[in-house]
């Protein structure tokens, strides 16, 4: 980055999205101060005050004028929150198709988990022109994952994940940041993300591997017994979990919820929260405080796998940033002792 | 039955800093000029108490490796935002300026409830100590935002003890709110009417109605969190079931129309100057001082736009974007208006008029630079870094303690007797305004960079442009120094002032005397025109 | 400030007595003071409306997030008090209303005998409060260390469900306690005949507030006995 550079790398495709709808605004501020400041100075210099000089005129107002600077103003603002608006909803809606990744933040490293299993740590390597969705989850505090040259960033919330996604455009290596104060070292949570051609990526990939995630959420399956009742073919006690990820599930109470991320983590931790059409409450034992983070990202992952995506198959996430938030979820970091 | 006193003419030339002497007579004094000055010497103490705290914070930031350890830099920019925002800019104008004037202006004697003022200074002391105790205890990391679980289940430090120093302020906060929209209702000398009424008087008016509305809420959150972090039940700990963004939400239903509270008094001051100092009635006078209510009311609605990237939905994101631009355009009514003003007017240069100019100027830039934020697209990569720093000090460095400034140099012969060196306070204007833009102008640089707010060590890229702001900080420390020494130095010093050397119109410049006595008018005033009838032309 | 007070302050002696002894100086007339008295008061109200209206809002919250943790919970809640509590608490409005009549009409010892009976039922009020929270102590439902509760399903969400209890009438206990120690002042104000019919404001200031702890009470009863209890 030079010295006199204004703006990041250009990275990814909202890069340069971003960058031009930021060009409109501070061409639109920068009338906008122009001409404040030039009839300022015009009017302070061509009206001040001689020796002499009798009381002004008073001009009370132009009810004309007035509509003129309000509505004028206004409609240049629509077109920003028009615009705006657009990217954002773009930028939070994940396309049906996606390279997924895996990230949790904890205070104060990121720990990167890939669909094959890989994991790193303030690393993250994708390919240009795949979109990738991260998924975010925290083990602690509020965190944000920000990546400056894809111009993006999200919250990582405790208790439910929230995703966002990008397809890079430019290999290279560009910062990440935690963007949300997160204590002592909030400063040094930092770390690179890695984009490569597909050829390199796929080199990379080939690196290294203990099992693909979905391999380990199968053992972790049977670990914890769920392969007991939820054996791949419905068995009348609990429903099958074969097409559950990515469809649409209908409650006993009679809503209808998407089977996102979300769903499957609240539906480990807290079953009763969400009981499906037909079946009983309290029969599925309650996980929570039993598997971390990482096993949850594991099993979700497994369950992923069970829905292998079809042609027409419904997008991955229901609009909005936030799958579902309920449940309790156990975190269980050491917690310090505090001062009041 | 009726139960009017006599009137009595007050013959002798005692002026209420005069009429008594002794501690006893400041302490215990009920009026309004006087407990205006109480606040005064408080909020310019605090004042340098947080701005120590950001000279060590621009010293931190001249290496990207930082200076001070990382806790320590932590407590730095925490500290700064507690005392900057609860126990300078909230009560700055409104608790100093506002008490000192608006019974004046209006034609009274006092506030409604003199008692209530005096008590809500006192107040403001209390909560003052205990936020100096949580800074001698060691001071607190959470961020003056105080997000939980962070600050209600992980930090070590001393939140309670400053929860409840912001918890006290808030109900100095919220008594002197009260007083205000009493006074300006049941208060006016007969003829003020509310379309007579000087704007000054309806910024604070406006001011007063989110004081009042707001702060109750930031109260009861700080309880919650204390209550939290003493019992663990977990209402915003997820571990325990509790929603974090539930604090935010709870957090920015005040915080944000607090900052409303921290710009429409500079925005009454600016009126002022700008009527006197282009001798001319404000134009469209009915338009700002409707626009003043219009923040106050849509500033209620668009909390949620410091949640466009916390898990808000998207929705309820695009609606509090929508609003957010929609509360824009009241500022620039009054940007456009004051700049209309100027037109044949007859401008002049002394110090409050070229406070008045950075005012304009800054607040636009400022206030543009919202618009940035509320483009939700935008705002996804600019919030949380140092864009969202350079905004808001813009709008209150560059606007509110411009205009504060420019009020106290505005008001000082009334308040004092004396007059101000002007050409000294012109030197000082101009170092404010360069120092300012030096420090804040590379931060929006940094924000579109990517460089995160509240780092202790950043990237070694930045460098460059963090020096810069640095150096700028310490010009603008030195600004600010200046008018200390001059401004205490010409209160004895000074020459005495005539009753209205700025030829201003209102009711403090020309039927109050300079300065006022204890209750403030000889003869008891009846209002006959508008206000700024400079011209003369009309009653 | 002494010299100043005697030239604008004529003694007593000079008027008739509770004609002008309370008009304070910066007010022209006694309506004006009334006045601003009354909007100041209501002003007030607001202002704890809105910090009432902070903790509502958690609660509606967590109330839609936990449906079934709160039906669990409402069932803790000891309805025979909160009715008592409600009629008692009305019935303390009434008095109160009735004091402030009396003052109206300047009769002393109806003042004083009405304000007692408002302080009694305001004090019962506190009273079975405390036999309330005695048995959630013993229960262990207070939030903290000690809490327990029987459903482990719905440990967690109970224990926000129940903080949120205490943090609501806790808050609106404390708000009685506060207008306790008023009615007490007023007693003593009106025993040393400081009303009279030209002027008893404190009363009707206190009555509003404490017709507003009234009414706070009116929205917490329903909302957290009342609802799901049954269910």
């Amino acid at each position: 980055m030079g010295l006199f550079d204004m703006f990041p790398p250009r990275a990814a495709t909202s890069s340069i999205q971003v960058d031009a709808l930021y060009m409109f605004l501070l061409a639109v501020s920068g009338v906008m101060t122009i001409l404040i400041f030039v009839l300022v100075t015009f009017f302070a210099f061509k009206y001040r005050r001689k020796k002499d000089d009798p009381m002004p005129r008073a001009i009370h107002g132009s009810l004309p004028l007035e509509i003129l600077w309000s509505v004028i103003p206004l409609m240049i603002m629509m077109v920003m929150f028009a615009w705006g608006t657009k990217l954002y909803f773009e930028y939070y809606t994940p396309p049906a198709e996606t390279l997924d990744v895996y990230v949790t933040g904890k205070q104060w490293m990121w720990k990167v988990q890939y669909p094959d299993g890989q994991r790193e740590i303030n690393e993250l390597h994708v390919p240009t022109g795949r979109p990738v969705k991260l998924i975010l989850a925290s083990e602690d505090v509020i965190h944000s994952f920000y990546i400056p040259a894809f111009r993006l960033k999200h919250d990582v919330v405790p208790g439910s994940y929230q995703t966002y996604w990008f397809q890079a455009t430019k290999p290279g290596r560009y910062h990440i940041f935690c963007a949300e104060y997160c204590g002592t070292n909030h400063s040094r949570m930092t770390g690179w993300v890695t984009v490569m051609d597909p050829a390199a990526y796929g080199n990379w990939l080939a690196g290294s591997s203990t099992g693909s995630m979905a391999e380990q959420g199968a053992k972790l399956f049977e670990q914890y017994g769920c392969v007991t009742c939820h054996v791949l073919d419905s068995q009348g006690r609990c429903p099958t979990l074969r097409y559950v990820y990515g469809h649409a599930v209908v409650l006993d109470d009679g809503r209808t919820v998407m089977a996102d991320e979300g769903y499957i983590r609240e539906s480990i931790l807290n079953p009763n929260a969400k009981i499906v059409k037909g079946y009983h409450r309290d029969i599925m034992p309650v996980f929570q405080g039993q598997i971390g983070e990482d096993g949850l990202l594991q099993l979700i992952a497994f369950i992923k796998s069970l829905s292998p995506k079809t042609p027409g198959a419904p997008a991955t996430a229901a609009p909005g940033a936030a799958p579902s938030r309920q449940g309790a979820v156990q975190q269980g970091p050491a917690k310090q002792p505090q001062k009041q | 039955m009726s139960t009017t006193l006599p009137r009595p003419r007050i013959e002798a030339p005692a002026n209420y800093l005069n009429v008594d002497y002794g501690w006893k007579s400041w302490l215990f004094t009920t009026d309004h000029k006087r407990i205006a000055l109480l606040y005064l010497f408080s909020i310019t103490a605090f004042f340098f108490v947080g701005g120590a705290f950001a000279v060590g914070m621009r010293i931190n930031l001249l290496r990207p490796e930082g200076v001070f350890q990382h806790d320590t830099y932590n407590k730095l920019f925490t500290m700064h935002g507690i005392i900057m925002v609860f126990f300078f800019l909230v009560p700055s104008i409104p608790a100093t300026l506002g008490n000192f004037l608006i019974p004046i202006m209006i034609g009274a004697r006092d506030l409604a409830f003199p008692r209530i003022n005096l008590l809500s200074w006192y107040i403001y002391i209390v909560g003052g100590i205990f936020a100096l105790t949580a800074i001698l205890q060691g001071g607190v990391d959470t961020g003056w935002t105080f997000y939980a679980p962070f600050s209600s289940t992980y930090s070590n430090t001393h939140v309670i003890m400053a929860a409840i120093g912001v918890f006290v302020s808030g109900f100095s906060s919220i008594l002197t709110g009260l007083n205000f929209i009493v006074t300006i209702h049941k208060m006016r000398a007969p003829g003020m009417t509310w379309s007579r009424l000087p704007l000054f008087v309806w910024g604070h008016y406006a001011t007063s109605l989110i004081q009042v509305l707001g702060t109750p809420v930031i109260a009861i959150t700080l309880v919650l969190l204390g209550l939290e972090r003493i019992l663990h039940a977990g209402i915003f700990d997820p571990s325990l079931g509790g929603d974090p963004v539930l604090f935010q939400h709870l957090f920015w239903f005040y915080s944000h129309p607090a900052v409303y509270i921290m710009i429409l008094p500079g925005m009454a001051v600016e009126s002022e100057i700008i009527a006197c100092f282009s001798r001319k009635s404000i134009f469209g006078y009915g338009f700002v001082a409707l626009s003043s209510i219009a923040i106050a009311v849509l500033g209620f609605l668009v909390w949620g736009h410091h949640l466009f990237v916390a898990g808000q939905s998207m929705y309820a994101s695009m609606v509090f974007s929508f609003i957010s631009f929609l509360v824009a355009v009241p500022s620039a009514i009054k940007v456009f208006n004051w700049t209309a003003t100027m037109y044949r007017g007859s401008i002049s240069f002394e110090t409050p008029m070229l406070y008045a100019f950075g005012f304009i100027g800054l607040f636009t830039i400022g206030g543009l630079t919202g618009l940035f934020l509320a483009t939700m697209a935008i705002d996804v990569h600019l919030t949380d870094t140092y864009f969202v720093i350079a905004h808001f000090h813009y709008v209150m460095v560059g606007g509110m303690v411009m205009a504060f400034l420019g009020g106290i140099h505005f008001w000082f012969p009334k308040i004092t007797g004396r007059l101000y060196p002007e050409n000294w306070a012109r030197i000082a204007a101009a170092i404010v305004f360069i120092g300012f833009n030096l420090t804040f102008f590379p931060q929006f640089i940094l924000g579109y960079l990517g460089m995160p707010r509240r780092y202790a060590t950043y990237a070694g890229e930045f460098q460059v442009l963090n020096v810069m702001s640095t150096m700028g900080a310490s010009i603008l420390g030195i600004g600010y120094l200046i008018p200390m020494i001059y401004l205490t130095w010409a209160w004895r010093n000074g020459p005495i002032s005539p009753q209205n050397p700025w030829h201003a119109k209102g009711l403090e410049w020309e039927q109050s005397p300079t300065p006022p006595p204890t209750f403030n008018f000889i003869e008891p005033p009846i209002v006959t025109e508008s206000a700024y009838n400079y011209s003369g032309e009309e009653a | 400030m002494g010299d100043i007070d005697a030239t604008l302050h004529p003694t007593s002696a000079a008027h008739p007595a509770g004609v002008r002894q309370d008009l304070k100086h910066h007010f022209d007339d006694a309506a004006q003071q009334m006045e601003s008295s009354t909007l100041g008061m209501w002003v007030f109200l607001v202002t704890e409306i809105m910090f009432f209206g902070g903790m509502f809002g958690g609660y509606t919250v967590y109330r839609n997030m936990y449906p079934e943790a709160f039906a669990s919970t409402s069932h803790f809640m000891n309805v025979t008090i909160g009715a008592i509590n409600t009629g008692v608490l009305i019935c303390s409005s009434f008095t109160m209303v009735l004091a402030v009549r009396a003052a109206q009409l300047g009769q002393k010892k109806a003042i004083i005998a009405f304000l007692i009976l408002t302080l009694i039922l305001g004090c019962v009020f506190l009273g079975l409060k405390g036999v309330e929270y005695h048995e959630k102590w013993v229960e262990h439902h207070i939030p903290g260390p000690g809490f327990q509760y029987a459903d482990a399903r719905y440990f967690h969400q109970a224990q926000i469900l129940f903080f949120l209890y205490f943090a609501m009438t806790g808050m609106h206990a404390m708000h009685m306690i506060v207008g306790a120690g008023l009615l007490t002042a007023l007693i003593v104000m009106a025993a040393r005949n400081r009303f009279s019919e030209h002027w008893y404001t404190p009363v009707e200031m206190i009555g509003l507030y404490w017709h507003f702890v009234d009414i706070v009470w009116i929205f917490l009863f329903p909302l957290l006995y009342l609802i799901g209890h049954t269910s």
